[in-house]
C-alpha cells in the first residue's frame, strides 16, 4: 500500500473514534399537544431522551397503544456495537501499519457489510416495536402498525414520527468513504505502477 | 318578465345592503377603539408582552393577566385557601397559614411588589402583605407559587407594606391601625395612652440557591400611634431612606372619617433605615418576648414548616437620634410614592385638590440645618416650606398615587374625580387627563414604582363598575383599564373586570419572568419522606397502618393509580394519601379526590407529593379519581376504598390490575 491510501485508512480508522461520542440515529415524536416534541437518540452503547425525560415520555405515551418499553439495557446490540467499532479502528489502524492491502480490502468489505447487516437489525427492531403489541392495550386500532420509518416522517395516530440518520452515523459513512478513498488511490498506484513495470 | 327582472334586481340590492351591514358592523367601530383593538390583539398562540400581578384584595389572592391583551393567566393563592388545588387544606401546605391566632384560612392583600436588584425589578419573587392579620408573604415566580409567609408582631392592620428597598435588602410593614404594645385590655377612650405604632423591617436573604427560609424581622421601630397608611422606598440618591404616610394624627379612637380629618397636615414618616442599621450595631436595640410565625416550604421536601419565634428587637426613636423625621403633608395623605432617581416624594392628597411634592435633597439639608418645627415622641418634625418642593394645584379631585414613566412624568390617580392624571413631578404642571370608570384606587405603569420604569401601558385599578359589563346581580367585578402612555396624550386601550379588588400591581417585560420558569419539579430530588417514584415501590412500600393511622403510598401517571384498590381500612381511621405524580412532562398534573373527604382535592404536580386526609365514618366501598383531565383515558383513572366496621378482621391488602400485595 502506497503511503497515501495508508494515511487515509489511518484517518478513517481514528474519524470512527467520533462515533462514541455522537449519537448514531435519532427519532422524534411531534403531536399538537407537543409542541417542544419529543426525541430519542440511538447511541453506539445506549438510548437516551433527547431533552431529559423524553425516553420516560415516549415510553409513557407507548403504553396507550401496547408498544414495549425501550429500555436499552435490554437491547444486545447495544453492548456489541461499541467492540464492532473497536475492531474497525483497531483493524483500520494495523492496515495502516502494515501497509497490507488484504487488510484494507477486508476493512472495507466488513465494514459494508457490517453498515448494510446493522440498517437491517434497526429496520427488524422497529418492525418488532411497531407490531409486537401488548393485545391488552387501551387504544387498539384495527390493522393500525407502529413501526416508524427507517428514514424519513410517517404520521403515526396523532404523532408525527420522523427518523433520521445523526452525526455518529454520518461519521461513519464519511470513514467508510475515506477507506473506499483509500481502495481507489492504492487502485490506481498499483495500475501506474504496473503501467511503469511494463514499460520498462 | 318584468316583475322577474325587479324581483333580481330587489334581491340584489338586498344583497348589497345585507354585505353592507356585515361590512358596516366590522367597519363602523370608531377609529379610536379600531386603532385600540390593534394594539392589544394578541394572537392566538403568541404572548404577550408584560405580566401583571393584581392583588386580589379580599380574595387574598393574586391575579396574574397578560398585558397588552388583559388575558387571565392564574390566580395564586397566598393568604386564602385555594380549593381549586388545595392549597392551604394539603398536609403540605397547610402550615404556610399558621398564625400565633391559629390557623387563618384568609387574608387582605394589598400591595405585591416585585423585588429588586438596583432598583429594577428582576423577576425573581413577588411579596405581598396581608392586612388583617398582619403577615408578608413571598412568591417564588419561577414555579408562581407562595413559598414563604412571616407573622408580623405588634401590629394591626399591615397596610403600608409588602414595599422593598432597592436591593430588595428589605422589606417593610407597618400599623394602619395603633394597638397597645404589647397588647393588652384598655378602654377603647385611653387611645391616647396606649395607641403605639410600629415600622417593620424584614430582612431579606438574596443568596443565591433553592431555600425558602429568606425573611426574617431585623427590627421595629415604635412610632406614635397614629395610621401608617402607605409606603414606599427611597432609591438612587434616597436610598437608606423608606417614607410611610400617616393620617390620623389627631389620635381619634371613634368616627375616624370626621374625627381624623381636621388637621390641616398629617405627616409622611421618614426612616433612615441605614442610621437604624448603626444604632442596632450598637446594642441600641431591645429584646422584646412576643410570639409570631414563620412558615417556609423546604424546598428538598416541599412541605411548609411553620416556625414559631419568640422574640423581636424594637427600637425607640428617642435612642436613635437620626432614624426618623416627620415630613408634614396637607390633609390625610394616602399615597407616598418617590420618583425614579430618588428625588421627588409626593404624597397623594386624598382629600385634597392639590399634590404636595416633597423633595429629598431639601429634606436632607433641613435636617441639616434643624429646620424643625416641633417634636413628637423624639422624632423631629421638619417644617413644611423648609422640605416642600410644590404643591401641583387642582390636579383633580382625591389624589391617591403616583407612577412613574420612562420620560420623566408622573401619573395620579384620583379616586373622587375618576381620572388619571399626567404631570411634570419637577416643572409642578398638570400636561393631560383621562376619565376612568369608575372610582380608580391605585395605578401601575412597569417598574412605575422602580428606578427604572419601561412606561408604554398604564393600567388603573378601579372600584366601580356599575353599567361597564354585562350585569352579574348585586356583586359585580371591580375593574382594569388599559391606558396607552407612550405619547404625549393618554389614550385608552382596553377595559377588563379582574378576580376580587385588584388593589395595587406590579408589572414587568415577560421575558424577566419566563427566563426562569420551571416545568416540572424534577422526581429524582423529591425528598418528601412519602414520596415514592415508580410504581414499583409504591407496590412495596403500599399501605402501612400505625394504630389508627393509615398512610397510603401512591403514584398516579397517565392514567391509573398505584395502588388503585385498598382493603382492610376501618371506621374510626385517619387515612393519609400520600399522592406523588411521577410524570415527568410539561403541564400533565393529576388530581385527586376522595369522596366524603372534608378536604378539597389536590392537583399535584409532575415530580411532587401531595397529602390529604380522610376520616372514613361508615362502612362502604368508595372510590377515588382523578380530577385534572390528563389523557384520553382519564375518565379510568378512578380507585376503590374498602371500608370495614371497626372491629372487622379484614387484611391490609393493596394493588393495580395484576399486581396485589398485603400487610405481613
Amino acid at each position: 500500500m502506497n503511503i497515501l491510501s495508508r494515511g487515509l485508512l489511518a484517518l478513517a480508522s481514528l474519524l470512527l473514534i467520533g462515533v462514541f461520542f455522537q449519537p448514531l440515529w435519532k427519532i422524534t415524536l411531534q403531536a399538537p399537544q407537543y409542541p417542544e416534541g419529543l426525541g430519542m437518540l440511538i447511541w453506539v452503547n445506549d438510548i437516551t431522551g433527547e431533552k431529559p425525560h423524553d425516553l420516560y415520555n415516549i415510553n409513557l405515551l407507548n403504553h396507550y397503544i401496547g408498544m414495549k418499553y425501550i429500555e436499552p439495557e435490554k437491547i444486545p446490540e447495544l453492548k456489541i456495537m461499541p467492540f464492532i467499532f473497536g475492531f474497525f479502528i483497531v483493524l483500520g489502524l494495523a492496515g495502516a501499519v502494515t501497509g497490507k492491502k488484504k487488510i484494507l480490502k477486508a476493512w472495507v468489505i466488513l465494514f459494508i457489510i457490517f453498515g448494510i447487516l446493522g440498517i437491517a437489525d434497526f429496520y427488524r427492531w422497529e418492525y418488532d416495536y411497531g407490531h409486537n403489541l401488548d393485545p391488552n392495550a387501551p387504544l387498539k386500532i384495527p390493522g393500525m402498525a407502529y413501526q416508524p420509518p427507517l428514514i424519513g416522517c410517517k404520521t403515526l395516530l396523532n404523532m408525527k414520527a420522523c427518523s433520521f440518520p445523526d452525526k455518529g452515523t454520518y461519521i461513519a459513512a464519511a470513514s467508510l468513504v475515506l477507506g473506499l478513498l483509500a481502495l481507489g488511490v492504492s487502485a490506481l498506484v498499483d495500475k501506474s505502477s504496473e503501467a511503469k513495470a511494463l514499460q520498462t | 318578465m318584468k316583475g322577474g327582472k325587479l324581483k333580481k334586481v330587489a334581491l340584489a340590492v338586498a344583497a348589497i345592503a345585507g354585505m353592507g351591514a356585515v361590512f358596516s358592523q366590522t367597519k363602523s367601530l370608531p377609529k379610536q377603539w379600531e386603532e385600540a383593538a390593534k394594539r392589544v390583539y394578541v394572537p392566538p398562540g403568541q404572548h404577550d408582552e408584560f405580566y401583571v400581578f393584581f392583588s386580589g384584595g379580599f380574595n387574598g389572592q393574586i391575579g396574574v393577566h397578560g398585558i397588552p391583551s388583559g388575558r387571565n393567566l392564574r390566580v395564586i393563592p397566598v393568604f386564602s385557601v385555594n380549593p381549586e388545588n388545595g392549597y392551604g387544606y394539603s398536609e403540605e401546605t397547610k402550615n404556610l397559614l399558621m398564625t400565633s391566632h391559629g390557623w387563618i384560612p384568609w387574608d387582605d392583600t394589598h400591595h405585591p411588589e416585585l423585588s429588586q436588584t438596583n432598583g429594577v425589578p428582576d423577576g425573581r419573587w413577588l411579596f405581598i402583605n396581608a392586612n388583617n392579620t398582619p403577615r408578608v408573604a413571598r412568591i417564588d415566580l419561577s414555579e408562581f407559587r407562595t413559598v414563604e409567609i412571616i407573622e408580623i408582631p405588634n401590629s394591626a392592620g399591615n397596610h403600608p407594606s409588602a414595599f422593598v428597598t432597592q436591593n430588595t435588602e428589605y422589606v417593610v410593614a407597618g400599623t394602619r391601625f395603633s394597638v397597645p404594645i404589647p397588647q393588652k385590655d384598655h378602654p377603647i377612650a385611653d387611645y391616647k395612652k396606649w395607641a403605639k405604632g410600629t415600622i417593620t423591617f424584614i430582612k431579606v436573604d438574596n443568596s443565591p440557591g433553592e431555600k425558602n427560609d429568606r425573611m426574617e424581622i431585623a427590627f421595629q421601630l415604635l412610632v406614635p400611634g397614629f395610621d401608617y397608611d402607605l409606603a414606599h422606598c427611597g432609591k438612587r440618591k434616597s436610598h437608606g431612606w423608606c417614607f410611610f404616610t400617616s393620617y390620623n394624627s389627631e389620635q381619634a379612637h371613634t368616627l375616624i372619617e370626621i374625627n381624623a380629618s381636621k388637621r390641616d397636615k398629617d405627616f409622611i414618616l421618614a426612616v433612615n433605615w441605614k442610621r437604624a442599621e448603626e444604632c442596632l450595631a450598637q446594642g441600641k436595640g431591645k429584646e422584646m418576648k412576643t410570639v409570631y410565625y414563620h412558615n417556609y416550604v423546604d424546598p428538598a421536601t416541599g412541605i411548609a414548616k411553620a416556625v414559631k419565634k419568640t422574640s423581636v428587637t424594637i427600637l425607640e426613636p428617642k435612642d436613635c437620634p437620626g432614624v426618623a423625621y416627620y415630613l408634614p403633608t396637607p390633609k390625610s395623605p394616602h399615597g407616598v410614592d418617590v420618583s425614579p432617581d430618588g428625588e421627588y416624594i409626593i404624597g397623594g392628597g386624598k382629600l385634597s385638590v392639590n399634590q404636595p411634592i416633597h423633595s429629598f435633597t431639601k429634606m436632607i439639608n433641613a435636617i441639616k440645618n434643624k429646620q424643625f418645627a416641633g417634636e413628637i415622641e423624639g422624632i423631629p418634625i421638619l417644617k413644611y416650606e423648609a422640605v416642600n418642593h410644590c404643591e401641583v394645584k387642582n390636579i383633580c379631585l382625591g389624589p391617591l398615587h403616583t407612577e412613574f414613566d420612562d420620560k420623566g412624568y408622573a401619573y395620579v390617580s384620583c379616586f373622587i374625580s375618576s381620572e388619571v392624571v399626567k404631570y411634570d413631578p419637577k416643572s409642578c404642571k398638570v400636561l393631560d387627563r383621562i376619565p376612568v370608570y369608575y372610582s380608580i384606587g391605585h395605578l401601575v405603569i412597569p417598574g412605575g414604582d422602580s428606578a427604572k420604569p419601561w412606561g408604554k401601558y398604564l393600567i388603573a385599578m378601579n372600584k366601580i363598575t356599575k353599567d361597564r359589563y354585562l350585569p352579574t346581580g348585586p356583586e359585580l367585578p371591580h375593574s382594569a383599564q388599559l391606558i396607552d402612555i407612550s405619547g404625549d396624550k393618554m389614550k385608552m386601550l382596553l377595559d377588563f373586570p379582574t378576580h376580587g379588588e385588584p388593589h395595587y400591581a406590579q408589572m414587568i417585560p415577560a421575558e424577566l419572568v419566563t427566563k426562569h420558569q420551571k416545568k416540572i419539579y424534577d422526581l429524582e430530588k423529591n425528598m418528601h419522606p412519602y414520596a415514592v417514584k415508580s410504581e414499583d415501590e409504591a407496590m412495596q412500600k403500599g399501605v402501612v397502618r400505625k394504630g389508627n393511622e393509615v398512610h397510603v403510598y401512591m403514584t398516579t401517571i397517565r392514567s391509573h393509580f398505584t395502588p388503585d384498590n385498598i382493603e382492610g381500612i376501618k371506621v374510626g381511621d385517619t387515612v393519609y394519601f400520600h399522592v406523588t405524580n411521577i410524570e415527568q412532562d410539561w403541564d400533565i398534573p393529576h388530581g385527586f379526590a376522595m369522596f366524603g373527604a372534608d378536604v378539597p382535592n389536590i392537583l399535584i404536580m409532575p415530580g411532587e407529593t401531595l397529602t390529604i386526609k380522610w376520616k372514613p365514618e361508615k362502612p362502604g366501598v368508595y372510590p377515588f379519581y382523578c380530577t385534572d383531565f390528563c389523557s384520553a383515558l382519564h375518565q379510568e383513572m378512578q380507585g376503590y376504598v374498602r371500608v370495614s366496621p371497626r372491629d372487622a378482621d379484614v387484611k391490609l391488602c393493596w394493588g393495580t390490575g395484576n399486581k396485589r400485595k398485603c400487610a405481613e
